[in-house]
């Protein structure tokens, strides 16, 4: 059952990727409902799968690589989604909903057992810890979607061309709005994933903080964000320096989530 | 029955003729009415815009129809039929269908796509329906041409992009700055263009303007026009960072405004991006501003590109839509051609007869000992009750022959009966405005 959802949902963010890829290079109305209605068919489909899963398991699918990702794409589709419908900005959907795709089509091709459960995770505390890093992460996901679009948009207006990728994205200052947004979302979901995680350290381990690996590192990517958040806040960073250091936090996610692993949990 | 327009646009005569043989909006009733008073015009319409005028009318004798309304175009307005006639021309059948809807969906204007032409046929075709000179041909045709136009909009780009340079400074201050309804422009210099694009970033919902003019004098005036601020141009620097769109156009000779002050600006602005446009030659920004993060500096040159590169994608979508065209012509075609005596009255006494046929059939099959001779009696009994039936609107078909009665009779007799199936599309009924 939940395989069955899971194909479905690999098949409807396939589709809805290549209508969105196709948005790009074409105007249409209708395009661009199909492609919002497959992906949140497909949304709606991972959304099942996911909560299949939990209620199989009794737990919340985070406890390996390839749950981890699922959950990953799963919450980035969600944090997409409610972006496009609040702003009406379809060519982000043709950066992220490849990446997400990408990420499920990696997901499931990990073939790991589902592991046995250690006591020192069942603490609702740790899942309350990775739900919120996990919607941080999207939001930051996001950011760096965004982050990019708005390089390429600047570097069009800066060089004069004014071709049909430029007619599409949205304008500059949406884009800084859409990252800032991101942020301010982002940014406390992660500090309180972080202090939910250090109670959780305390439960499991009898200490709030660790120095290891994974925390060091969660710790590094509050600093960037918390950098790019004062910055913005009191010099008034933004534009092209705000949408760098999304990029950079992003890429730092990525680097932390796939390389990083846990000494508690590991 | 045949659609015939006459008339004359701007591909086909000056200015100078147009504006003889135009029509006022104010009194259209009278040439209308004159106009079916012409002999064997059967419905008429009159549209004249600045552009063009045209007459779309429906008779069944096409040669003394666009002659006689040549004519007439000619003597309404006291002119020499010779000043004119070099200028008309004059389209029937499927070049006629073509051509109004060519011009509903502003293929025929003077700038592809501009979106007025639509509107001012719908006004046209309004006052003809308010006087009763359309009939049911032009009704259905010039529904048929508004949905045209409708779906050559949606359907294609053609009037999705800007095609003057004051637009197009609009349009991209909107990728830039996004919603513009907060934002404040500042004119620096006066002149036409720098005017004009005030008056679009107005339009499109700019929040204020400043002016600012070496004469301190014209710049209050112009800031009164706008409703804006006047400031001294010796001063204007400490100003800029309030502006988020600045149109410069002065006569200066140098540039008066240059990387250094910019960066200044930006900062002020707390690095808000904002959208410098040169229309001055020689320049009046230094192009090295474009260099200053969050600004944005274009040249003329560039709004006339885009200009350029927009009217080229206009011709692009002008085949798409010229492709919409030819399907909807066939489709209408089709309608117009069931529209005749002959075709009607076979295609009417067809129905009676598989009607007859059926229903004697499935007597005589359920019947068992039939006398001899019944089947023959009955058989013309039931023609002779179906000739009887159909003697009185045959013979009113044929003598209404002439006048717009007559289609109004097909018409109905297809709908009544189920004739062949009518393209019957229910959206085009609803005129807008």
């Amino acid at each position: 059952m939940t395989h069955l959802f899971f194909v479905l949902t690999v098949a409807l963010y396939g589709c809805a990727t290549v209508a969105y890829l196709a948005c790009l290079a074409r105007t249409s109305p209708i395009l661009t409902r199909w492609a919002t209605n497959l992906l949140a068919a497909g949304f709606a489909a991972h959304l099942l799968s996911t909560i299949h899963l939990a209620n199989k398991m009794k737990y919340l699918p985070l406890t390996n690589m390839q749950e981890s990702l699922s959950f990953f794409s799963l919450t980035i589709i969600g944090a997409f989604i409610f972006f496009e419908r609040k702003y009406k900005v379809t060519t982000l959907g043709s950066f992220i909903v490849p990446l997400a795709l990408m990420m499920l089509i990696a997901s499931s091709s990990l073939h790991e057992q589902a592991r046995q459960l250690s006591p020192v995770l069942q603490s609702n505390w740790f899942w309350f810890h990775a739900l919120l890093a996990f919607c941080s992460y999207a939001c930051f996901t996001i950011a760096a979607g965004v982050g990019v679009m708005y390089l390429i948009q600047r570097y069009f207006l800066k060089k004069k061309q004014f071709g049909a990728l430029f007619q599409k994205l949205p304008s500059l200052e949406t884009m800084d709005e859409i990252s800032y947004r991101c942020l301010t979302f982002g940014f406390p979901l992660l500090t309180i994933a972080i202090i939910s995680g250090s109670i959780w350290s305390e439960k499991a381990v009898g200490s709030y903080w660790v120095w290891d690996r994974k925390q060091t590192w969660s710790l590094v990517i509050w600093l960037i964000y918390a950098a790019l958040l004062h910055g913005r806040l009191t010099i008034g960073w933004r534009g092209k320096r705000a949408a760098i250091l999304s990029i950079i936090g992003f890429i730092v996610v990525l680097f932390t989530f796939l390389g990083m692993k846990h000494s508690i949990t590991w | 029955m045949n659609i015939i327009v006459v008339g004359l646009s701007h591909k086909t005569a000056p200015v100078e003729i147009r504006e003889k043989v135009a029509f006022s909006p104010n009194q259209i009733e009278k040439p209308l009415h004159e106009l079916l008073n012409l002999d064997g015009i059967i419905e008429g319409v009159i549209v004249s815009t600045c552009n063009r005028v045209e007459i779309y009318g429906t008779t069944r004798d096409i040669a003394g129809g666009i002659a006689r309304i040549k004519r007439f175009m000619a003597e309404y307005h006291n002119l020499a039929f010779e000043t004119i006639e070099p200028h008309l021309y004059g389209y029937h059948a499927e070049a006629a269908i073509r051509h109004v809807f060519r011009v509903a969906s502003s293929l025929d204007s003077m700038v592809v796509g501009e979106p007025q032409i639509l509107g001012q046929i719908k006004t046209s075709y309004g006052y003809a329906a308010e006087f009763k000179s359309s009939g049911i041909i032009l009704n259905r045709f010039l529904h048929k041409a508004f949905s045209v136009a409708k779906r050559v909009r949606t359907e294609t780009k053609i009037a999705s992009s800007a095609v003057s340079v004051a637009f197009a400074a609009v349009e991209l201050a909107k990728k830039i700055l996004g919603d513009l309804s907060d934002k404040t422009v500042m004119l620096i210099g006066a002149g036409e263009m720098c005017e004009l694009a005030a008056k679009h970033f107005l339009n499109s919902g700019a929040k204020g303007v400043m002016v600012t003019n070496r004469t301190f004098e014209r710049a209050e005036r112009l800031a009164d026009e706008f409703g804006g601020e006047a400031v001294h141009f010796e001063s204007f620097l400490e100003h800029l960072h309030r502006a988020d769109i600045v149109l410069s156009s002065t006569g200066a000779p140098h540039c008066i405004i240059g990387p250094k002050d910019a960066e200044e600006i930006v900062k002020k602005r707390r690095f808000k991006p904002i959208f410098f446009i040169d229309i001055a030659v020689p320049r009046d920004i230094d192009p090295k501003v474009d260099d200053v993060e969050n600004a944005y500096l274009f040249t003329v040159d560039h709004l006339q590109e885009i200009v350029q590169a927009n009217l080229a994608q206009r011709t692009l979508e002008a085949e798409k839509a010229e492709e919409i065209i030819n399907q909807e012509i066939g489709q209408f075609y089709k309608w117009l051609s069931t529209l005749e005596v002959t075709p009607t009255i076979v295609a009417l006494r067809n129905r009676f007869d598989e009607i007859r046929k059926a229903e004697l059939d499935k007597t005589i099959s359920g019947w068992k000992d039939l006398p001899q001779d019944a089947e023959k009696r009955l058989e013309s009994l039931t023609v002779a009750m179906m000739n009887k039936l159909l003697h009185a609107p045959t013979s009113a078909l044929k003598q209404s022959g002439q006048g717009g009665r007559v289609d109004l009779y097909i018409d109905a007799l297809r709908q009544l009966f189920e004739l062949e199936s009518l393209q019957r599309d229910d959206e085009e009924l609803e005129l807008e405005e």
